[in-house]
């Protein structure tokens, strides 16, 4: 355990810790502006916003040693005896500079800035600013420039941080960006004919410090301080990455990454990023409809537990499909409903949809070729129960025709089955699909039940490293709809309102695969493998 | 006269001094046979870091001791590289010697890579010296033709190879790290230290950095002894430790407005009024001299008054300049206006600034729009406050940039300003004599034009 000393104030790092200046300012509460310098990419100092005054103390004397010139935080190691200084009257004046040198170029047009609110230059100059501007003021251009399908760049507003070049250099592997120029003259650009197009794209919006790059998905639709930030995780594949969805009145305008150091670092793919305009689309369905005489007609929600249990009950034999996209809650909660009516009934994971192969980027980054976010969730609750976990057994069993009823559940974002497999739920008395779209499924479901999109749902998701991620609910669904967690609690009549902390507590205490989830779970998650490891014979 | 010797520029006037013939007659490459004869490369570090040689690049850092910073029994490889990129205004001593004399530096660089256990070499030489480039690269063939480069050379276990590697054609190139990114094939933009270059340094491997001048002093070390080499020059200073002192011939570039322009071989010490006077004939045309850059424009300047400055590695900072740096005197008539000097100067750093460090990118260009504005007759007072100030947070306040051309861009502006000050307040107020406003009218929202 070392001691670093930042103004005066003494803070612990651990022997294998490798802190710089800017994080073990950090643990002291103490924030060190800086642009071009992010934990997840080389350090270049060269945006210089983090100089400080930096020396050593001597262990046996106590006596401090002072470097004579400034040190950018960033590129200085934390390490036993370092003392840092970041209020000094020195450290003012540089910051203060390089905010002015900064804004000189900088078009002051944050009405129209689509960062404007979460914007470094903007938040910086208000704390270490200068009072006045010296410089001469100049007519700005805003020239904007196209860097590919996702992002523009509004030149002027570049103060030359490289984050952006950096990350298509060591994250995504694609090199695409570039620094052209000397100088003053810098900008950031592409080959000509080789635009910015690799799937982790959109987090050069995130890296940037100021409004240079923007989301062309995110462009002028919304001002960032109307934005709520949820924590999710991303449902796009089975990597789960952590991730803020971020909307306004009901209507998610974008996701971001959220920092996970067991999942996804700093990083989203763009498939992820951009995958959330299903929760929106026009198509979703909203009416909660039962088919009488072959024709779908509305009844209302407060009449359905009742409704299915009848159907159900009458049905004889009954099967239900937990979709992967559910969380663990939702497919217990279905699971538990459905082999209280029957304790035999068929139990199966719906489809898990593997697109291609997985892909790894240069850093490691991986979008998974499965596109399910909770496949191991929910194959653990039907193991725990006995089910199926495979869609094709059950779809054999289904075959044998001693199953009546069935419960499809879906939440897919896009089409998930054909006609022909549609074909095979025809005989059945009773068939209930929950989903938000239509499909064969659902045109032939006896009870069409609109469903909730994953910005809807609260719970948790097992990904492909039997990591359990909480998600919170972050939009109410459209007026129609119901998310699954609530629409179970309620038809297991369970009192109050539907509480994911508690079946998950349930869950936990009942299924030793999720013991480890009975404890606090970070938003970072929590890795279920530990409770196998514990749980393994020792040799 | 200085009654002097000169050493590194001996051989310039002879017929063909760049060849290989007419080094040897006059008793080229016996350093190198006296080295692999008879001296181990620990023994020839000792003997630079005893004779005190100091870089001659511009930084002046003990060459002896740099070499020791390379880890001790190292598996190499260890690179060598000769920084030819000269690029300082006014400095152009490397360039006589790589033109007029490239086998005296081959003879350094092979002498400073056996010193270093380097195998192989690289002469980064600036874009714009193609003389340079032809005559070294038929110096190096004409040097593996006769044993002294390539493998085992005259017959021992040293080997080397050179590889001529023409730069990149900008100022930063010549900064140790930039020139090792640029050798590389990137970007010349320096590095942050640490690493420092002997650690890790061209492709990750220990490196050092040497410049034209220095290993070419390394040879006359070797044949003529270190006695003879602190025979020359200004002593260490007993009562400052950091001061070791300005030993050796040294290569002085005068330009400027003097009789006689030229480069001249003179002991490190000389006035820069014996500069002048002695070697360059005075200042032209009859006229009284007004200032001269002591070093390449981006160590300062001296006005008339300072004219008896020594030009040694100290000199030059005693009276408010940066250093001695490349020892390219510039000299300035009593014509001159230090408007004009000032514009110039900040135009060229805004120039070469590499745009790496904020401070450096901005605050070069922010001066050369003030200059520019000055000039134009829209000056204020007020401005050359804020050029000081300007060029304190750019350079002279220590380690705001990662590499020291903000320094170089720095020091001129402190000291024109300072120094002149007089000068570029009645420039104001004759050519803006009411003061007024000049902020330029800020425009509607601009235009979010998409192309």
């Amino acid at each position: 355990m070392g001691i670093v000393l930042i103004n005066g104030r003494e803070v612990e790092v651990g022997d294998k810790e490798r802190l710089n200046g800017i994080q073990a300012a950090e643990r002291a509460g103490v924030e060190i502006p800086h642009y071009c310098w992010h934990a997840g990419l080389t350090v270049v100092a060269s945006c210089r916003m983090c100089l400080v005054e930096s020396g050593t103390r001597n262990a046996e004397t106590g006596a401090i040693s002072m470097m004579p010139k400034l040190v950018p935080a960033c590129q200085t190691p934390a390490k036993d005896g370092t003392v840092f200084v970041t209020d000094s009257e020195n450290v003012r004046k540089a910051r203060a500079m390089v905010e002015e040198d900064l804004l000189i170029d900088h078009p002051i047009d944050c009405p129209i800035c689509d960062k404007a609110g979460e914007c470094r230059l903007q938040d910086y100059h208000f704390e270490h600013g200068q009072n006045e501007r010296r410089a001469d003021i100049r007519p700005f251009t805003s020239r904007r420039r196209d860097m590919g399908d996702t992002v523009t760049l509004f030149v002027d507003r570049c103060v030359m941080c490289t984050r952006c070049v950096r990350f298509t250099r060591e994250i995504s592997g694609t090199s695409e960006l570039m620094v052209i120029n000397r100088g003053s003259h810098e900008e950031i650009d592409v080959l000509a004919g080789f635009p910015l197009d690799n799937k982790l794209s959109g987090n050069v919006v995130d890296l940037c410090p100021v409004g240079a790059l923007g989301d062309k998905d995110f462009l002028y639709r919304q001002r960032v301080w109307f934005l709520k930030q949820h924590n999710g995780v991303c449902t796009g594949c089975s990597t789960g990455c952590s991730i803020t969805v971020e909307e306004n009145q009901d209507h998610v305008w974008r996701l971001k990454p959220r920092e996970n150091p067991h999942v996804n670092k700093w990083w989203m793919c763009d498939d992820g990023r951009y995958g959330y305009h299903h929760v929106h689309s026009p198509e979703r369905q909203v009416g909660l409809r039962k088919r009488e005489n072959g024709v779908h007609a509305n009844i209302e929600w407060a009449t359905l537990p009742a409704e299915l249990q009848a159907s159900l009950v009458a049905a004889g034999r009954l099967a239900a499909v937990i979709s992967p996209h559910l969380t663990v809650e939702e497919a217990y909660l279905l699971a538990k409903y459905i082999r209280g009516i029957d304790s035999s009934a068929v139990l199966s994971i719906g489809p898990v949809p593997v697109v291609g192969q997985d892909e790894t980027f240069k850093n490691g980054f991986t979008i998974r070729a499965e596109k399910a976010p909770n496949r191991r969730g929910v194959e653990a609750i039907i193991k725990h129960f006995g089910g199926h976990l495979n869609f094709n057994d059950f779809l054999g069993e289904l075959d044998k025709s001693e199953i009546r009823a069935a419960w499809l559940t879906a939440g897919y974002p896009s089409a998930w089955h054909d006609a022909a497999l549609a074909e095979r739920f025809a005989d059945l008395d009773v068939l209930i699909v929950q989903d938000l779209f239509d499909s064969p499924l659902w045109d032939l479901a006896t009870y069409q039940v609109p469903g909730g999109s994953f910005a809807e749902r609260d719970g948790s998701y097992v990904n492909h490293g039997d990591r359990l991620q909480p998600a919170k609910w972050a939009v109410r669904p459209p007026t129609g709809a119901w998310v699954e967690g609530p629409l179970y609690w309620r038809l297991l009549q369970l009192p109050g309102m539907f509480n994911s902390r508690k079946v998950l507590d349930e869950v936990a205490a009942e299924i030793p695969y999720f013991a480890v989830a009975g404890d606090e779970v970070p938003d970072t998650g929590v890795d279920l493998k530990l409770n196998q490891l514990a749980a393994a014979p020792t040799t | 006269m200085l009654q002097f010797e000169p050493v590194l520029l001996a051989n310039i006037n002879k017929p063909d001094s760049h060849t290989r013939a007419v080094y040897e007659s006059a008793g080229g490459y016996g350093a190198l046979r006296k080295v692999l004869a008879e001296m181990q490369p620990p023994a020839l570090i000792e003997l630079v870091k005893n004779s005190n040689l100091r870089g001659r690049g511009g930084a002046g850092f003990p060459t002896g001791l740099k070499w020791t910073f390379l880890p001790k029994d190292h598996p190499g490889p260890i690179y060598m590289c000769i920084n030819a990129d000269e690029s300082e205004p006014g400095t152009f001593n490397n360039r006589i010697l790589m033109e007029e004399d490239p086998h005296q530096v081959i003879e350094g660089i092979i002498l400073s890579c056996y010193a270093t256990k380097a195998k192989t070499a690289y002469l980064y030489v600036r874009y714009e010296y193609p003389l340079c480039l032809e005559r070294l690269q038929r110096a190096i063939d004409e040097c593996y033709a006769a044993g002294y480069l390539g493998k085992n050379i005259l017959g021992s276990e040293f080997s080397l190879d050179i590889f001529l590697h023409r730069g990149a054609a900008a100022y930063i190139c010549g900064e140790e790290t930039g020139l090792i990114e640029s050798l590389e094939g990137k970007r010349a933009w320096p590095r942050i230290k640490p690493p420092f270059p002997a650690v890790e340094g061209v492709f990750h491997k220990p490196t050092v950095v040497n410049n034209i001048e220095t290993v070419a002093c390394v040879t006359h070390i070797v044949n003529r002894g270190v006695e003879w080499f602190k025979s020359i020059g200004v002593p260490a200073d007993p009562n400052n430790p950091r001061d070791p002192g300005s030993y050796g011939p040294k290569l002085y570039c005068l330009s400027g407005h003097v009789n006689k322009p030229g480069c001249y071989e003179a002991p490190l010490g000389i006035t820069c009024r014996q500069l002048i006077d002695e070697y360059g004939g005075g200042v032209w045309k009859g006229r009284k001299g007004k200032a001269a850059i002591p070093g390449g424009i981006s160590m300062g300047l001296l006005t008339e008054k300072e004219f008896d400055t020594p030009l040694d590695f100290s000199g030059p900072g005693r009276v408010g300049c940066l250093g001695l740096g490349t020892a390219a005197v510039v000299v300035l008539d009593e014509t001159v206006s230090m408007v004009d000097f000032l514009h110039n100067s900040c135009r060229f750093f805004q120039h070469e600034s590499c745009g790496q460090c904020t401070p450096c990118r901005e605050g070069t260009r922010w001066s050369l729009e003030m200059l520019e504005r000055i000039k134009a007759g829209k000056g204020r007072l007020r401005d050359l406050d804020l050029l000081l100030e300007i060029g304190d947070s750019i350079g002279i306040i220590p380690g705001t940039t990662i590499c020291g051309l903000a320094d170089g861009a720095a020091w001129p502006i402190k000291n024109a300003i300072r120094k002149f000050r007089g000068e570029f307040e009645d420039y104001i107020k004759r050519t803006n004599p009411q003061g007024y406003a000049v902020t330029h009218a800020v425009k509607a929202l601009p235009v979010l034009a998409s192309h």
